[in-house]
């Protein structure tokens, strides 16, 4: 589609894509404008980096590895329950860190469920901290959210391309070559940068479950040297760092990720006619639920008698939550929106790496050189809110962004001549041809980035006072004070919350197709 | 709407001060303004006694706190730093940006205190607390040789961290490396704050976990659980004393002082036993809550002074990690 007049303006796309760029890397510049002498990159540095490499690179190969065959027995199947399996899915992924850590190892730890289990039998607890540990708790969060990027790629395959096989009796191997590999070559590269990019700023989980410092992350150094040595210098190296790894695996998955399209279909509902292994798509289906819905099950059982304990302050949490989850849900379409169809053009492929930027970025950076912007003008705290709800934004982009660019690219593929040749402007293509057909696309992101912004302790913690806290802050705090039952309460409403609203607006979006 | 208008009446109740009452700004850790700490009944008290604004602002904790201040340095809007301890305190006096006190108080921490700068207002000791049915150990050495299983803090990110480090420091010195090379196996895991340690300790995950000797009296206090305990090690315990101090530039130097001299008074140091679950610095005539008298008392109070506090840490941070990472 390259080299040729399109229907589209890409100049509010590049626009927000030069606006977030140049917010992740102004806040760092600010950082590293603050900075006195600092340290260098020692020893301790080069084993950091190490260890932060080899778990985001095994995560994400294990991550999307596992989420090939549950996404096609997903896509497979038809049974009931299976939409609200997809979306229940989804929530490993928005729980903050502390209450998945705590679920996780309620099922996991050396006193799990596993554990004891393995007790019953005679048989020793499972041994859980250590690299495996660590890549477990990642494969934990990121399975769901590349399983649903997956199955959103067999969705968008045409219904006739199914049809046409079905025909000529293209059945097992043949359909994986022919039609199920192009699909996979042209998502899984996206897929495998966003979660090494989350994978590469994990600090609490890696150390936690890691066993000790020898799972010491580049962000616990940039935490270390903002907190323990001030030494702003080297926190502002050390995120350079991050954010020069990420771009480089998505320069490399923008590369990779090059690939045929499957053409126009006339969106009929899929039908599938190739059988495959019912059993072994049961096995798929049912082992990952198991092990994303047992620890989740963990949080809602020692929830439970906390939800009554919660004193009345946990609610107003949870309202000023929702207020900045939709916010952050606003500000989100405004950017992705536009950076997803100036993509779809197939010539601003940098436009993605802007909104890639946003996952590398260390939430210490971004909050600190915001915080160093926003002094001069005004108190940072009486903006705690909105700057929680932009960073959040900010970081939920490149999700929404690998949500919305297949399927814009599709559209513009599918009706970019006719509009054309209809003489449509662009506004009118936005607004009439791209904005209807990306809805159900345009659900699911709202709602992830909703359910993430509900759940991510995000800056606030930099800059709340003592009368605004949003839910996970309370939750901390609650912790803080030794009221774990109370906070498991509060973990549990907040889990109800951000289910809430994925589920009311990745529903909303797809009313009308079957998921 | 009606949940609009309540989030309009949050948003604004923070800024809608009374213009002509003084206000003075006191930062802290993130803990000390839950509703849950010690910030809302302080609030309460002081503002009761001087007819001015008590603005408190929570920063994450101690070592951010610090940060914070250095970051916005001189021109900060804080009047008062509370919420450092003592393994902070040469790092904060090397900023220039805290003034000197005039505060005099009958102490009841184990150590002299005489620093001009900073005036503690709570303390404790580090201790590994334990299910009170299960044997503990006495000592590092009995830890070390058995195989109780301890969760602790990571000494990079967490206050209670760095306190075990100075602790194993101060009680072993050029031994403390084969200490922890012994250690190793009965450490489970590391983790980057107290909550989630404490949290898995909870959940069983291990035997013991690095807190303080008051942790126990939350549990009987607040939950009427005799539960758990603190292991008494034949070693000592090391202290954390939690300090306060002006800045040199505040605008309301008058109403700092006034706040530091509240702080060692009854009316602050009745609020923090069963709030921030630490001893107060100075006893307050209505003497300890019940059940403090249930706690353990160490032999041995041990501290390093502030400026070999700094280069301890650094030397016990390398040894640590040189120990633990292999």
């Amino acid at each position: 589609m390259a080299g040729h007049t399109q229907p589209i303006n890409p100049l509010p796309g590049v626009s927000a894509a030069v606006l977030v760029a140049a917010l992740i890397l102004g806040t760092l510049f600010m950082v590293a404008l603050r900075a006195e002498a600092g340290g260098g990159f020692g020893p301790a540095d080069w084993s950091a980096l190490r260890f932060t490499l080899l778990q985001a690179t095994l995560s994400a190969l294990l991550s999307a590895g596992l989420a090939i065959p549950v996404a096609r027995a997903l896509a497979r199947r038809r049974f009931p329950g299976r939409r609200a399996l997809i979306a229940l899915l989804g929530a490993p992924f928005i729980l903050p860190v502390i209450v998945a850590i705590l679920g996780l190892l309620h099922v996991f730890g050396r006193a799990g469920w596993v554990s004891e289990a393995l007790g019953i039998l005679g048989l020793p607890p499972i041994q859980i901290y250590g690299l495996h540990g660590v890549v477990l708790a990642h494969v934990f969060f990121n399975l769901p959210l590349a399983t649903r990027l997956i199955l959103q790629g067999w969705q968008e395959i045409p219904a006739e391309r199914f049809r046409l096989a079905a025909q000529l009796g293209c059945e097992g191997l043949a359909m994986f070559r022919l039609i199920e590999l192009p699909m996979l070559r042209r998502i899984l590269p996206g897929v495998l940068a966003v979660i090494f990019a989350i994978c590469l700023t994990s600090f609490a989980v890696a150390l936690t479950l890691g066993g000790g410092p020898r799972a010491t992350t580049i962000e616990l150094a940039i935490y270390q040297a903002f907190t323990y040595d001030f030494d702003l210098g080297r926190a502002a190296l050390l995120s350079a760092l991050q954010l020069v790894l990420t771009a480089t695996a998505a320069l490399a998955a923008l590369r990779f990720s090059q690939g045929e399209g499957f053409g126009t279909g006339l969106n009929r509902a899929i039908r599938r006619w190739d059988g495959g292994t019912p059993v072994l798509d049961a096995f798929w289906i049912i082992a990952a639920a198991a092990f994303l819905l047992l620890p989740l099950a963990s949080v809602t059982i020692s929830g439970i008698a906390g939800l009554f304990e919660m004193p009345a302050l946990v609610f107003r949490a949870a309202v000023i939550s929702i207020f900045v989850a939709a916010a952050s849900t606003v500000v989100l379409l405004l950017l992705a929106l536009p950076m997803a169809t100036a993509i779809a053009t197939g010539r601003y492929g940098i436009v993605e790496l802007g909104g890639l930027l946003g996952l590398a970025a260390s939430p210490l950076v971004i909050g600190t050189g915001l915080f160093i912007l926003i002094r001069p003008l005004a108190n940072p705290t009486t903006l705690a809110l909105p700057v929680t709800a932009l960073v959040n934004a900010i970081m939920a982009l490149p999700f929404a962004l690998r949500i919305l660019v297949p399927a814009a690219r599709d559209t513009l593929e599918r009706h970019g001549r006719l509009a054309l040749s209809l003489n449509m402007n662009n506004w009118s293509f936005f607004l009439r041809v791209m904005l209807p057909r990306l809805r159900p696309q345009i659900g699911f992101s709202a709602g992830l980035t909703a359910a993430l912004s509900m759940g991510d302790l995000g800056v606030i913690a930099l800059f709340a006072d003592a009368q605004i806290a949003t839910l996970p802050l309370q939750i901390y705090r609650l912790m803080g004070a030794y009221q774990m039952q109370a906070a498991a309460g509060g973990a549990l409403l907040l889990l109800i919350l951000s289910m809430g609203v994925f589920w009311i607006l990745d529903r909303g979006g797809r009313w009308h197709v079957e998921a | 709407m009606k949940h609009l208008a309540i989030a309009a009446g949050i948003l604004t109740a923070t800024s809608a001060v009374a213009a002509d009452k003084p206000e003075l700004t006191v930062y802290t850790y993130d803990s000390f303004v839950s509703d849950w700490g010690p910030g809302p009944k302080v609030k309460e008290a002081f503002e009761a006694e001087c007819d001015c604004t008590l603005n408190l602002v929570g920063v994450e904790d101690g070592a951010a706190l610090l940060s914070r201040v250095r970051l916005e340095g001189e021109n900060t809007e804080a009047d008062i730093v509370l919420g450092l301890d003592t393994n902070l305190i040469s790092a904060a006096k090397e900023t220039g940006l805290f003034g000197p006190h005039s505060i005099t108080a009958d102490y009841a921490l184990p150590v002299e205190w005489t620093d001009t700068v900073f005036v503690p207002y709570d303390w404790g000791y580090f201790a590994f607390v334990h299910n009170a049915d299960a044997p503990a150990p006495t000592s590092f050495r009995e830890l070390a040789d058995g195989d109780a299983k301890i969760i602790i803090q990571d000494p990079r990110s967490s206050t209670p961290g760095l306190g075990l480090l100075l602790w194993v420091k101060a009680s072993y010195g050029d031994d403390a490396p084969s200490i922890w090379a012994d250690l190793a196996d009965n450490i489970v895991t590391v983790t980057k704050g107290w909550s989630e340690a404490y949290g898995l300790f909870l959940e069983g995950e291990a035997d013991m976990v690095l807190s303080y000797t008051t942790s126990p009296a939350y549990h009987l206090i607040a939950e009427e659980d005799a539960s758990k305990a603190a292991a008494p090690f034949d070693e000592g315990h090391y202290m954390q004393v939690e300090v306060a101090a002006k800045l040199a530039n505040t605008d309301q130097p008058e109403l700092a002082d006034q706040f530091l001299n509240f702080m060692v008074s009854d009316a602050f140091q009745t609020i923090i036993p069963t709030t921030n679950w630490m001893y107060p610095a100075v006893t307050p005539s209505s003497g300890l809550p019940e059940g403090f008298e249930t706690l353990i008392t160490p032999q041995k109070a041990l501290l390093f002074d502030q400026d070999k506090a700094a280069a301890a840490r650094e030397q016990a941070l390398a040894e640590w990690l040189g120990t633990l990472s292999q």
